[in-house]
């Protein structure tokens, strides 16, 4: 078997499920076993990591081999080259010179606020006077590197080594360690690059636009029918420019040959064109010089500053700089080789046919929200783009310090670029670093700001972890009110989670992936290509070919990443060759490709982002799946990849898709089937896969599911009790899910579970009971029903300041008497807290010292020193509740300052107001703990757990949850794990459940027979009844109750602070002010809102309304009338601010109660 | 019409409670003055002697079954309730943590001891154990004695096994002490414990095979445990019994014949031994002209219907539509008692009733208070 534990080996063990080895496959039901398979492989976090490799193994090299060679402008023959460059594997970094490098675990990196980060190394070459240089391993900077990729050392470990490193064998990896928190940079979703997109406006507009993406820029062309003129728009041009000019200028063709390139033989787009064409001639443009010229003079000087401002050398013509701004800029990535314009013309061409297509029939515009037209951005593609970016500012402060140092008239050594290497390439690290830390992307030369692309990894629960690695973000705005982007399309079938998305304004924006998505990576195009003209016959290159040829019937043109390339007739044939060349495993598996009618073009696609899905192969209306091919895996003689060159199974993304026939079920193949569904309950995601019987429950259930599961307290990972969290939950007894399903094992949940199988009893009871409260049994919650551990962290840094004193601990203090200060307790003789002992609040946990002189230079000779006294600032617990030290860390970070992080324990058991939930949506408070004698109990003495009033089920809708609730009852009393099963789509039937109660003399429908154990006497009706997976969130009343009757106020308006953590009021708010005035409680008023608030003492003078001070009135120079009273501090502030911008403000006085007449 | 007395099939049929297919009807006792115009009702001691009966089907030291036949279900109810929750047991109450570096944390741990179920000789327990004094006013617990508080000692460390081989992989064996289980807790007597609880009689777990913790080499657990006695409604752990449960007698009444393959199929709606299958024989089709003509069919009978676990599978085929009533005898209860094996399951039922009696006596002092 493989060496690593991936934790698989029991699902593919022969033995597995009660399962023999020698027991007969059926491929009908055992065909899930590809999905692990899979998983080993590919898919939920692995397109992370893959991407990611893709970045630090060929990418880098690519982009350094891009900006390989830096001139001297002052010295022509020098220069400086990159030959190659590497990624080492992580290494400390605080290392001096003298120790040697050393390794470093991403434990260590998490507990010591460290980046985990390997050195980049580069090789350079430059001459010295005629010899050619070569250095080797010069260090460039340092990577972030991401976990379990290919240069972490947790990549391929087996357990036992993970357990050496202090890692979590079940950790999902795919993220990143920068000063010690986790970060994710989440899945980004985009419109698809360098495709044509062609969308309707209003009053008759259709464009077509396109993003072209290239290494060098990225821009948007758009091809405009406005008013029955089409013309060309991009950024650099400053009005639009007609097409036909646009067309002329890219050369060779008349202007029949135009109208044949965008038309073909169709009189109706013939007619489209004339205005077109006589637009043309009314600018006088007749020849491609004119042309040019024309679109010169638009193009803006800005597009080539580049070049303007270091080159000073003669101004271009604007035939030179039109020429420039079509090959360069507009449609960028149609490559120009040689000055051969053909391909450009025939790529606008098609964007204007596509634009005249979309004008007669309006139903051949796109659609944006397609999944076959996005792309998803991974860590390895945002990250090579940031890259990119400062590699190249590096090259450019490289070349300004060559320069400076060839610009010295007199020098005394010979430059060596190593040097400079090293001390400029930490502007790479820390914008790697920075981009990462705070999630902002910024990349100028794309123009690109991006904030909010990395988050802290959730580490609430293992699901939530997961669930970060598998979310895709949209670009879209939040705000926006479009409903488009946010529904559900069909297209995402089996690629992205249909119910995992969050409520509220970031819903249907913000998706997680399917079970067995996988995201491709690039693949080298030119090898498709070549081995599409060595292989397949009938295909020809376009061109050789003009437009009447390319239109005429029957014709199909073949794009290659979206951009035509050639043509053949025998499309059907084309697809079937080249599928048999993926199958066969000659082209990469993750090629896509497909027929578009409409446009009489065949797609194929190597890019990058696509999202695709593993499919069985259906032939002649079988499946190509036997039972052999189980066999073999099952005996680990054969992986997944085999699978993929025997043409088992291919990767399809979502366009080729609309070209198969896919089957859910091997009983649903005909002869037209081409694919068929691994398992049809792979279209979830990782955390709706938890959900048992999800295709019985009302379709938001299990969205609310998906958001809850992650509050759920359970194991995070294994080693959970290493790490030092800001804020960590754990349960203390949690339990496998006693009814599962296969998404829960593929995922390792059953090993790290966030829940406990509660018996519930469906009834009302108490009256406690209403608006979805739980009862629960106090006795279970004695024996550990619930229980919950909660580990807070205190960290305190020991500083050195730049005069060279420091911060330091100190011993407890004494009071008078010679006894520790009370508040010092805790503290041992080191200043720091006891492991294992209780605190309170306002203890001490850290007894920190810091020095009162922290200005001065600390040169004592100059008269610059400050007092050698040290003041204290303890760390102390500021927490209600008491708790426990769990443990203390003393460390140093990478900057060589010590850190001290305190760990907390509380443990809790379930009171009154905490917050619980099923696994269907379905959450509830605690509202009364009752004895278990109070509790119903049926024939057999059993009594609940959980008491749940049965009015949450109507209008919710949750059968799934009555069916786990009779599953897990079945498989509690037959003893049968198999019989746990609530996979969606392929669940266990209930009625089989009910069979396996009636067996153990319970009833068929598992409403029991239950006595009252308040009467004792029978209750009136039959009790439905049995193990419900319970999880508990993590809502506490313990975290926020919160009363005051007095306490700290603002001090700004006097009036009391507002939160709980600053102890502040209840706010009695406008409507609540609303309320009471129309009710007219006055005196309650102004209790609230002055004599309760900032009730302040005044004195207005009468006579001039202004305020005086003690008695005197300093406008009128007399305390003849001046008055007290009481008013609103903010108030008085309002008037005096009002004062300060010189506009008077004058109080007149009355009467409270003027005396009658 | 003078009023007729009830018949004896009347009153039999009162003390039915009715088990239907969605419902269950008649649950509340009918048996008190004033329900039943001119009947009397009142409760009467020689009545109730006469007609309170016991069985006992199965007395073992921590499971025990029996009916109580002729009771009030309010007075059943508090045998259970009194089980359950007042009777007091010995359980750890106080844990002195002096080291530990294992993986559970202390509270964890604390908990874990506080569930173990203990047990001593029945003497002590019964005679010597006494209520652990109130604490003082200032505060502070009162002084421990030697009747009120057990000291206890659990004191592992795990080290490495030298005999281990050199590819073992189980951590039992690699190691010693890998495992901390219940029969590592050590009972340490002092004053007069010495002769209550010495030798078979001293205080001990009740399954000593109960898993405490687990430990790897270097690791320690040392603490000190106080015993104390306390009562279920505290907290679960004092709990003597860990089900106390009646369940009302289940009452098979077959109305009409159910023959033949009907009858097997009726037998499977039971649990094994509720339904027996008969041959009908002459006698049958002589009695009861419903048999006539079935001779020699099967027929079902009702063999022993208290195993019947009220599942009521019977009544959701339409076959035995008004063939079969089922039904509860309202006064049998049989009890069934698990003991958690500090106090055996006959011993915790007989306490329940001088439990009750005492509540009894000081209600009866209140009343005649709040009288006067």
């Amino acid at each position: 078997m493989a060496p690593t534990d991936d934790g698989f080996e029991a699902l593919l063990e022969p033995f597995y499920n009660g399962k023999k080895l020698t027991d007969p496959i059926k491929t009908k039901e055992d065909k899930y076993q590809l999905v692990p398979a899979f998983l080993k492989v590919k898919g939920l976090v692995k397109q992370h990591i893959d991407s990611y490799n893709y970045f630090v193994e060929e990418d880098i090299k690519k982009i350094v081999n891009a900006n390989r060679a830096i001139r001297s402008d002052q010295d022509p023959s020098f220069y400086v080259e990159f030959t190659d460059i590497r990624v080492e594997k992580p290494s400390r970094d605080d290392h001096s010179g003298m120790q040697p490098i050393s390794h470093v675990s991403p434990m260590e990196c998490r507990l010591r606020d460290a980046t985990y980060a390997s050195r980049v190394l580069v090789d350079i070459a430059f001459p010295q006077g005629k010899t050619r240089i070569i250095k080797k391993n010069i260090p460039l900077c340092r990577m972030p590197i991401m976990l379990k990729s290919s240069k972490c050392y947790l990549n391929g470990a087996n357990n036992e080594q993970m357990q050496d490193m202090n890692e979590c064998p079940l950790d999902p990896g795919g993220y990143f360690i920068v000063g010690g928190t986790e970060k994710v940079i989440l899945i980004q979703e985009q419109l698809s690059k360098n495709r044509i997109i062609v969308e309707a406006g209003d009053k008759g507009v259709v464009t077509a636009n396109v993003t072209s993406h290239t290494t060098e820029r990225k821009s948007k062309t758009y091809v405009i029918y406005k008013k029955e003129r089409i013309v060309l728009s991009h950024n650099v041009l400053v009005e639009p420019i007609p097409i036909i000019i646009v067309l002329k200028a890219l050369g060779g063709m008349t202007d029949f040959e135009i109208m044949e390139m965008i038309a073909g033989g169709d009189a109706s787009y013939q007619d489209d064109l004339l205005l077109s064409f006589e637009e043309a001639t009314k600018a006088g443009v007749y020849t491609q010089q004119q042309a040019l010229e024309y679109v010169g003079v638009r193009a803006k000087m800005g597009a080539n500053k580049k070049g303007g401002r270091f080159n000073t050398g003669p101004k271009r013509s604007a035939a030179d700089e039109g020429l420039d701004t079509l090959a360069n800029l507009i449609v960028a990535h149609v490559p120009i080789e040689g000055y051969e314009f053909y391909p450009k013309a025939v790529y606008i061409a098609m964007m204007v046919r596509r634009v005249l297509m979309a004008l007669h029939n309006p139903k051949l515009v796109d659609d944006r929200d397609f999944v076959g037209n996005k792309r998803l951005e991974l860590a390895g593609q945002l990250l090579s783009l940031l890259f990119e970016d400062l590699f190249k500012g590096f090259t450019t402060t490289l070349r300004l310090n060559m320069e400076n140092f060839f610009k010295k008239p007199n020098r005394t050594a010979t430059y060596d670029p190593a040097s400079a290497i090293g001390s400029n390439g930490a502007s790479i690290t820390y914008g790697l670093n920075r981009a990462i830390q705070s999630g902002n992307w910024t990349v100028k030369r794309f123009g690109m700001n991006r904030a909010g692309v990395t988050h802290v990894l959730s580490r609430l629960s293992y699901i939530a972890a997961l669930g970060m690695m598998t979310r895709i973000s949209s670009q879209f705005e939040k705000t926006r009110k479009v409903s488009g982007p946010r529904a559900l399309q069909p297209s995402q079938w089996g690629m992205l989670c249909p119910s995992d998305t969050p409520e509220g304004e970031a819903c249907g924006l913000v998706k997680n992936l399917a079970l067995m998505t996988h995201i491709t990576t690039e693949v080298d195009e030119k090898e498709v290509k070549e081995w599409v003209y060595a292989m397949i016959p009938g295909v020809t290159p376009i061109t050789e070919y003009t437009g009447s040829e390319m239109h005429s019937p029957g014709v199909y043109v073949i794009h290659v990443n979206g951009t035509p390339w050639a043509m053949t007739r025998r499309p059907q044939h084309f697809t079937r060759e080249f599928k048999q060349l993926r199958r066969r495993g000659m082209l990469d598996p993750f090629s896509g490709i497909y027929i578009n009618e409409h446009f009489k073009a065949i797609h194929i696609a190597t890019d990058e982002g696509r999202i695709c899905r593993p499919l069985l192969i259906v032939q002649n209306g079988q499946p190509t799946l036997k039972a052999e091919h189980l066999r073999l895996l099952q005996l680990g003689k054969a992986a997944f990849v085999d699978f993929l060159r025997q043409g088992v199974v291919e990767f399809v993304d979502v366009n080729e898709e609309n070209d198969a026939l896919i089957a859910v079920r091997e009983d649903d193949c005909t002869f037209q089937t081409t694919h068929m569904e691994i398992e049809p309950f792979t279209i979830l995601g990782a955390v709706a896969g938890l959900i048992p019987f999800p295709h019985h429950n009302q379709s938001p259930r299990n969205t609310y599911q998906c958001a809850m599961g992650k509050q759920a307290i359970g194991a995070i990972a294994y080693n959970q009790f290493n790490r030092i969290d800001t804020i960590l939950y754990t349960s203390v007894y949690p339990q496998r899910p006693m009814v599962g399903t296969k998404t829960i094992e593929l995922i390792h949940y059953d090993k790290l579970p966030a829940g406990q199988n509660a018996t519930v009893v469906v009834m009302s009871y108490s009256g406690y009971d209403i608006e979805d409260a739980l009862v629960l049994n106090k006795a279970s919650i004695d024996r550990g029903f619930g229980r919950c551990q909660v580990f807070k962290k205190w960290t305190a840094d020991i500083q050195q300041y730049p005069n060279g004193r420091k911060d330091r601990l100190c011993v407890p203090r004494k009071n008078e008497d010679g006894n520790t200060e009370p508040k010092d307790h805790l503290l041992g003789s080191d200043g720091l807290a006891t492991p294992g002992l209780q605190v309170h609040q306002g203890d001490v946990m850290v007894l920190k010292e810091i020095p009162v002189d922290q200005q001065s230079t600390g040169i004592a000779g100059a008269g610059d020193r400050g007092p050698d006294g040290f003041k204290q600032v303890p760390i102390s617990y500021k927490i209600a509740d008491p708790a426990y030290i769990d443990k203390v860390m003393v460390s140093s970070n990478e900057k060589n300052q010590s850190i001290i992080k305190v760990q907390t324990r509380q443990t809790r058991r379930p009171e009154l107001g905490d917050k619980f939930s099923s696994r269907h949506g379905q959450k509830g408070v605690v509202g009364i703990i009752v004895e278990q004698e109070d509790m119903p109990f049926s024939d057999t003495g059993l009594c609940p757990d959980i008491i749940m009033n049965p009015h949450g089920f109507p209008s919710r809708m949750t059968v799934g949850k009555l069916f786990e609730c009779l599953t897990g009852k079945a498989s509690v009393i037959a003893g049968r794990r198999d019989y746990g099963y609530g996979d969606a789509f392929r669940s266990h039937p209930v009625e089989e459940m009910g069979k396996a109660l009636v067996e153990h003399g319970f009833s068929f429908e598992g409403k029991d027979y239950f006595t009252s154990g308040i009467t004792g006497e029978p209750h009136e009706a039959y009790l439905f009844n049995g193990p419900i997976y319970y999880q508990r969130l993590k809502h506490m009343v313990q975290d926020k109750m919160h009363s005051r009757s007095k306490g700290p106020r603002a001090i700004l308006t006097r009036q009391p602070t507002e939160g709980r953590s600053r102890s502040g009021g209840l706010r009695l708010g406008e409507m609540e002010r609303d309320c009471l005035i129309a009710y007219g409680a006055s005196q309650l008023l102004l209790e609230r809102l002055m004599h309760s608030s900032d009730a302040t003492q005044v004195d207005i003078c009468e006579r001039c309304g202004q305020l005086g001070y003690r008695g005197f009135c300093h406008t009128c120079q007399s305390p003849g009338s001046v008055t007290q009273m009481t008013m609103p501090y903010a108030a008085k502030l309002l008037v005096q601010e009002l004062i300060s911008m010189n506009v008077g403000v004058r109080m007149q006085l009355e009467e409270k109660f003027p005396a009658t007449q | 019409m003078p009023r007729q007395p009830p018949t004896k099939e009347e009153l039999e049929a009162r003390k039915i409670v009715g088990i239907n297919l969605e419902t269950i009807t008649n649950v509340h006792d009918t048996n008190y003055p004033g329900h039943y115009p001119g009947e009397d009702h009142s409760w009467d001691i020689e009545k109730f002697k006469q007609e309170f009966s016991v069985e006992i089907h199965k007395n073992d030291p921590y499971e025990a079954s029996f009916s109580l036949i002729g009771l009030d279900a309010s007075i059943a109810n508090a045998f259970r309730r009194i089980m359950i929750s007042d009777i007091p047991t010995l359980a750890i109450e106080q844990v002195f943590l002096n080291n530990n570096t294992s993986v559970i944390q202390d509270e964890v741990l604390c908990h874990r001891l506080g569930l173990i179920p203990f047990t001593a000789g029945k003497e002590g327990l019964r005679n010597f154990v006494e209520w652990q004094a109130k604490p003082r006013e200032t505060g502070e617990p009162a002084d421990c004695r030697d009747s009120d508080t057990f000291q206890l000692e659990l004191k592992v460390r795990c080290e490495h096994n030298p005999d281990a081989g050199p590819h073992e992989t189980d951590p039992t064996k690699l190691y010693k002490h890998a495992h901390v289980y219940a029969r590592d807790i050590k009972f340490n007597p002092v004053g007069r414990q010495y002769e209550w609880f010495t030798g078979e009689n001293a205080i001990r777990p009740v399954n000593p095979d109960i898993l405490i913790a687990k430990l790897r080499p270097g690791q320690e657990i040392d603490l000190n445990m106080h015993m104390h006695k306390g009562v279920g409604s505290d907290h679960a752990k004092f709990s003597p019994v860990a089900t106390a449960t009646y369940r009302i007698l289940p009452v098979i009444d077959i109305v009409e014949p159910i023959l033949g393959r009907d009858a097997e199929k009726f037998q499977k709606c039971f649990p094994q031994g509720v339904i027996g299958l008969e041959k009908v024989t002459a006698e049958d089709g002589k009695r009861d002209s419903r048999y006539l003509g079935h001779e020699g069919e099967l027929k079902a009978v009702v063999l022993d219907a208290m195993r019947d676990t009220v599942s009521r599978e019977c009544l959701r085929h339409d076959e035995f539509k008004n063939k079969v009533k089922l039904g509860r005898k309202r006064d049998h209860f049989i009890y069934g008692v698990e003991s958690t094996g500090q106090l055996e399951s006959d011993d915790i039922f007989l306490q329940s009733v001088q439990h009750l009696k005492a509540k009894a006596k000081t209600f009866e002092k209140q009343l005649v208070n709040m009288v006067r």
